[in-house]
């Protein structure tokens, strides 16, 4: 249902952060993109649903050229996607249920969405999901008095609201503890295997993404360096996607005393790929 | 009321259910001011004002309908603007007007910094608080006209009188903002500085100057340009600037010399603004 | 911060030769600058009437003491005229700057050649004229009274108003907008949803911070004829009454005084 052809981007800085992407996502699935900070997760996730707009390359949704999309027909198709974020991106001031009811702003007209006079179908739905994510009970409470893990809810509930047949979720768990961590990852998982959703999650934890994903994609300097599945993942694998390091030692011993720096140049970070 | 009561009601209906509810739940904004009653003496008391005050308001509409066509002369004054005719007065009463600002700005400043500190409460002694806290709130109560007015008495006309009511009112606007800014500074890194056996100078050398100083070398730039601004106030009751020259212009209906200074005075506040911003961006 | 090696030591200096010529320079230019700018003032200066001035200021002083408190009831008229002035003429210009900013503003601006730079200049020429020169302006074109006060505390206040705003609008999360974005909402709605509520407390404050100022502002429009308690202060001043400018003196800083607690618990509400 998304096929992505030689997709390609290239910041005005110069920095290119995309070299010719072929990938193919299909319904149902799960998948994880892992990879290091600078590889181009975040902004493959942008692109395909044009936040950031690629510079090189086609995304097909549906058998429809995405890159090729009026803008009137953009919003249509954005509809479809329902996307999560990392930093959670609710509107703060408004409440749980305004920023849950805003995933419906894609199919609702502006004068009906200023005056907040949603259809009652919405409501309807709104009401169901904040059930579903146990945030009921927290309807009119701003968005900024709740904790990381709630406002994580809150999001995918916007985004769910949507009936979205893909979900674009971006690093859902960075700023989690670890508990949330998987309690977000089992719900995402649980509500796109009960809409039967395609999935692309952006993830830099990996046991995590071991965990829950059907397939994984690795990601390194733009392009894909690996594609399968998550038991594939070994020693080698992660070594090229994110350089060398021990991947098993499970505690760190001190050396002896040294006077040049052990920091790995290697292990310097591109700068993170920002959307423009 | 109502409705809050058939909510409640829906709610205890729907945990009751484990399938879909029979009636629909419905959801509403929630006001920004939840008492109703105050919500409704607020409306109630904006639109009491509004009418109040139209009703009040003594307009002489026939007066304004005779004088659009003079605002028609008037904008049609900058098409083209006369910068010609009276060109001397004009470079004159700018130049006039630019060195007061200079000298307003950096006398002010000057006496400021001592005001400042001692009006901080994290520094100075609680009479001297009171004594500078006086100072600045008497020089922020008065427009800059009716000082104006006032040294123009005790100083006669021309620049030295502007030259004062600059500076006054400067005092009052630096050293309120340094003040506040001196309160605010970090306790930790002062701390810091005093535990290591600094003496009082040292410890405001060290301790608190740093922290201020790029906000100060704003707020200094931004004043420079709310005195020019100024200056152009007090030439009309007698302060020197380009007041004067403008006051004059619009008593002799001049509006195509008016504009001109008008634009003068316009490209000169933007262009201080846009080379603060490059100094402020170097300084941060 | 530079370090030199000397021989055998390495030194440190706070500025490194280079910047510290620059520092001598600038602050040798500055205090140029400066002590040709008093000069040019001096001369200009009768020094004869400034030495006089502390005779002036006692006999004022003499004058003004006790005020003319019967003068009080004259002015309660006035007064609630210059409150008008400022409070329609903040409302006023709250109109226009509102919508003002959104043009202004480099991530809100529907076309960043022509309508920016348009918004751009109101702004700064809203800014540059004070209100009194604005007041001067519209008394010589619609003539004397509370309408020329009115426009002329609304011209003002727009670039006041529409320059912190537009500010604010820069700064926004960018995040909050993105996600409305990703919901397919318009151009509109992400307007609505997304930006606006960013900058509500920000609007509120400002607008009620402008109107505290414009309080201030009010009370002297007169004196240039654009009604008010200017209208009297004027007067008293003409008449050489200085017991009945004391009182109105008076009566004007506890107004301002007024607005000013009611500005500030009002900023203190919205956060």
């Amino acid at each position: 249902m998304l096929r992505l052809e030689a997709l390609h981007k290239r910041y005005a800085t110069g920095e290119v952060a995309l070299t010719g992407v072929d990938l193919e996502v299909i319904k149902g699935q799960v998948m994880a993109l892992i990879g290091p900070s600078g590889a181009g997760k975040s902004t493959l996730i942008r692109c395909v649903n044009r936040l950031v707009p690629p510079t090189g390359g086609r995304i097909f949704f549906n058998n429809e050229d995405v890159t090729r999309l009026s803008s009137r027909k953009l919003l249509k198709m954005r509809r479809q996607m329902g996307m999560i974020f990392q930093e959670f991106a609710l509107v703060e001031r408004l409440s749980v249920m305004e920023n849950v009811l805003s995933g419906r702003l894609g199919y609702v007209g502006f004068w009906r969405s200023f005056l907040r006079k949603f259809p009652q179908t919405d409501i309807d739905k709104a009401f169901r999901l904040l059930k579903r994510i146990g945030l009921d009970h927290m309807v009119d409470k701003r968005a900024d008095e709740l904790s990381g893990g709630q406002r994580q809810r809150v999001g995918i509930a916007r985004a769910l609201i949507q009936d979205p047949q893909l979900l674009l979720v971006d690093e859902p768990t960075a700023s989690l503890d670890p508990k949330t961590s998987r309690q977000i990852m089992r719900l995402i998982c649980e509500l796109a295997h009960e809409r039967n959703l395609a999935c692309v999650i952006n993830i830099h934890d990996v046991p995590l993404a071991k965990m829950f994903a059907q397939r994984v994609v690795g990601l390194r300097l733009g392009e894909i360096v690996y594609d399968g599945t998550p038991e594939g993942l070994n020693d080698d694998v992660l070594t090229e996607i994110y350089g060398e390091e021990d991947w098993h030692i499970n505690k760190y011993a001190p050396k002896a005393a040294q006077q040049e720096s052990s920091w790995d140049e290697e292990d310097t970070e591109e700068p993170a790929a920002t959307a423009s | 009321m109502k409705k809050i009561l058939r909510n409640q009601q829906q709610r205890q209906v729907d945990t009751n259910m484990t399938n879909l509810s029979l009636a629909p739940r419905t959801w509403k904004r929630k006001s920004f001011i939840e008492n109703q009653t105050v919500r409704y003496s607020i409306c109630a008391g904006v639109i009491l004002y509004l009418f109040l005050s139209f009703n009040t308001l003594e307009i002489n509409w026939i007066r304004v309908w005779e004088g659009l066509p003079r605002g028609q002369k008037f904008l049609a004054g900058f098409a083209p603007p006369d910068f010609i005719s009276r060109w001397e007065e004009i470079v004159d009463g700018v130049l006039e007007s630019l060195w007061m600002t200079v000298a307003s700005t950096v006398v002010g400043i000057f006496i400021s910094i001592p005001v400042a500190l001692g009006a901080a409460r994290n520094i100075a002694h609680p009479s001297v608080y009171y004594f500078c806290r006086g100072i600045i709130a008497i020089s922020r109560s008065f427009h800059e006209i009716l000082l104006a007015i006032f040294f123009v008495k005790f100083f006669g006309f021309g620049p030295f009188a502007g030259f004062v009511t600059l500076s006054f009112a400067t005092i009052g606007f630096f050293a309120k903002l340094l003040t506040e800014d001196i309160e605010d500074t970090s306790v930790s890194q002062s701390e810091a500085i005093q535990a290591t056996g600094a003496n009082w100078w040292q410890w405001i050398n060290y301790g608190i100057q740093p922290q201020v100083m790029p906000r100060m070398i704003g707020l200094g730039l931004y004043r420079f340009d709310i005195n020019f601004r100024e200056s152009a106030i007090v030439g009309v009751v007698g302060g020197g600037g380009i007041g004067a020259t403008l006051n004059t212009a619009f008593d002799r209906y001049e509006f195509d010399s008016a504009a001109a200074i008008l634009i003068v005075i316009i490209a000169i506040v933007f262009f201080v603004e846009y080379t603060s911003g490059i100094v402020r961006k170097q300084v941060q | 911060m530079a370090v030199d090696q000397q021989g055998e030591k390495k030194v440190w200096q706070r500025f490194d030769k280079k910047k510290q010529r620059l520092h001598w320079a600038g602050w040798f230019t500055g205090t140029a600058i400066f002590v040709y700018c008093f000069q040019l003032i001096s001369e200009k200066t009768f020094w004869m009437f400034v030495w006089d001035s502390p005779n002036q200021v006692g006999d004022l002083a003499y004058r003004m003491i006790p005020p003319t408190w019967g003068y009080f009831d004259k002015i309660w008229e006035p007064l609630w005229d210059t409150i008008n002035i400022a409070t329609l003429g903040t409302v006023l210009a709250i109109f226009i700057a509102f919508p003002t900013a959104f043009l202004a503003a480099r991530n809100t601006s529907p076309s960043v050649i022509f309508m920016r730079p348009f918004a751009l200049l109101v702004i700064v020429s809203s800014r540059s004229i004070n209100s009194i020169i604005w007041a001067l302006l519209l008394v010589a074109i619609v003539g004397p009274g509370l309408f020329a006060g009115i426009i002329a505390i609304g011209l003002r206040s727009i670039g006041f108003v529409a320059k912190l705003l537009y500010e604010a609008i820069e700064e926004i999360d960018h995040n909050q907008v993105e996600a409305i974005q990703a919901t397919g909402a318009g151009q509109l709605q992400v307007l609505a949803y997304g930006i606006v509520p960013q900058i509500l407390p920000a609007f509120a404050g400002i607008s009620v911070y402008r109107w505290d100022i414009n309080i201030r502002e009010s009370t002297v429009l007169g004196l240039v004829g654009a009604g008010g308690i200017g209208l009297q202060l004027n007067a008293s001043i003409m008449e050489l009454a200085w017991s009945k400018v004391s009182l109105i003196l008076i009566a004007i800083i506890i107004t301002v005084i007024f607005s000013e607690w009611i500005s500030a618990k009002v900023r203190h509400a919205i956060i």
